[in-house]
């Protein structure tokens, strides 16, 4: 192939107020992209699957990049925050570990120092490294953009919740003319614990052949004891959670047996494809095993 | 297309530009200032030979504008020497043969500098990952992999002998 360093051309705007972003998509349309960490886009564009005649850069925003952590709050992350900066934050660290290792699987070092937690999301790629940790977070997307419920063309912000934000591949919630100003998550319950397990076809660097992560934590409520949450990633259309592997956990008393079939209700949900990383019938034994593994990594921890 | 006036310090040097949008920082270094130490490669951010340093962190300069870098610092890898004298990092790539055709060789260079810099003793595992995202298509990796470990040895013998002094 030959060596392709140059772009298309388009115009370059640096967005210099929030409200100028709804309004530029507005008037722009598709030929509009939003710009942040330029991992994806500038890969797209250089391919030719999208040809946009302004891109708007967003990532200098008020609050777009940055990590704030309150008690009763929770954790809020702006969407243009890079992938070191969310890995490498004392407060992630902390009280979010599931995240940070989450944002840290992805691409290479110098690649997570561009490429943003928002862009990872917005993108709507079933293979996005940071989406099951989102969904079993319980991660809130923020959107800003036209407010449907006013009709004076008045921009305000939306919450949509991870378990509602991903549609399709390639496809999200965000409406047209909205941009995703940050991602909130809630204090995590008391003495949980993650674990993010990805298979690629190489140690690190690799986009997952599968991604399984397992989140854990004691709770009275159910006749277990103890609450799991099972996100997949890049074994569906979309990122998502093992609902009937979750239901098992909650009532079988934690342990090989129950983790056996935890593990096997977790691939029973997985609809994978073939593609140039695996085959279907591959991914569906991984998320298996890897389900299994998460399962006693974060059991160890809570237990 | 339009037009962008930039200000940026390039190994120390500042300068100030008019750089079309399309433009990638990659590009503005070996076109404009012809720097061209640095290499493009895939151009998809995957093989890493046009990593530099922006604002002290390493970054793929194919997938950055040459616009959005205004304001920033960069170091490439002819950067690194201080007026000929090569840094520690390099002497060992030397010493090592580290090198082979060369054309990973600067990525690598910028990638172990701005490791060792964050962390000054690295394990073995901890080397492989700082240099996840540099290709080497000659596959030389395990001579450049004891190449950093010996730069950060030597730079512990360096520190320790100025204790001393």
């Amino acid at each position: 192939m030959l060596a392709r360093p140059g772009l298309p051309s388009f115009d370059y705007v640096r967005a210099g107020a929030l409200d100028e972003v709804p309004r530029l998509l507005e008037e722009h349309g598709e030929a509009a992209r939003l710009l942040m960490g330029g991992t994806d886009l500038f890969v797209r564009m250089r391919d030719g699957f999208i040809r946009p005649q302004i891109v708007v850069d967003v990532k200098h925003l008020p609050g777009m990049r940055d990590i704030l952590y309150d008690e009763q709050a929770g954790l809020t992350i702006g969407a243009a925050a890079t992938m070191n900066e969310v890995a490498r934050h004392p407060d992630v660290q902390a009280h979010y570990p599931l995240l940070a290792e989450a944002a840290n699987s992805v691409a290479s070092y110098q690649l997570r120092n561009r490429a943003t937690l928002g862009g990872n999301l917005c993108n709507g790629s079933p293979a996005a490294d940071t989406a099951p940790a989102t969904l079993l977070l319980e991660g809130r997307i923020v959107l800003y953009g036209p407010n449907p419920s006013t009709s004076s063309g008045q921009c305000g912000e939306r919450e949509v919740p991870a378990d509602e934000f991903f549609l399709g591949p390639g496809a999200t919630a965000i409406r047209a003319g909205e941009l995703m100003t940050a991602i909130r998550f809630p204090v995590p319950p008391a003495g949980s614990a993650g674990k993010y397990l990805k298979l690629g076809r190489n140690k690190a660097g690799d986009l997952a052949i599968a991604g399984v992560a397992v989140f854990g934590f004691p709770n009275g409520t159910t006749p277990s004891g103890y609450h799991f949450r099972i996100g997949l990633a890049s074994v569906a259309p979309v990122p998502l959670r093992a609902r009937e592997a979750e239901e098992v956990l909650a009532a079988s008393p934690p342990g090989e047996e129950t983790f056996a079939l935890a593990a096997e209700k977790a691939m029973e949900a997985a609809a994978p494809i073939d593609d140039v990383r695996a085959s279907a019938a591959y991914r569906k034994a991984m998320v298996r095993a890897l389900t299994l593994r998460a399962l006693r990594e974060v059991w160890a921890q809570i237990k | 297309m339009a037009n962008h006036s930039i200000t940026i310090t390039v190994n120390g040097g500042r300068e100030r530009l008019d750089v079309p949008s399309n433009m990638t920082l990659l590009q503005l270094l070996r076109e404009k200032l012809a720097l061209t130490g640095t290499k493009n490669g895939c151009a998809a951010g995957e093989c890493g030979a046009c990593t530099i340093l922006m604002n002290d962190e390493p970054i793929n300069s194919c997938m950055v504008l040459a616009v959005e870098a205004d304001g920033a610092e960069i170091v490439t890898v002819e950067g690194l020497a201080d007026d000929g004298q090569l840094t520690p990092t390099q002497e060992a790539f030397v010493e090592h043969n580290a090198v082979q055709c060369g054309f990973c060789t600067p990525g690598v260079l910028i990638s172990a500098h701005a490791l060792l810099k964050r962390n000054p003793h690295p394990t073995e595992d901890e080397i492989k990952l700082a240099l996840v995202g540099n290709l080497c298509r000659c596959t030389g990796y395990l001579r450049i992999i004891e190449a950093v470990q010996t730069a950060a040895e030597n730079a512990i013998l360096s520190s320790s002998k100025e204790g001393d002094a």
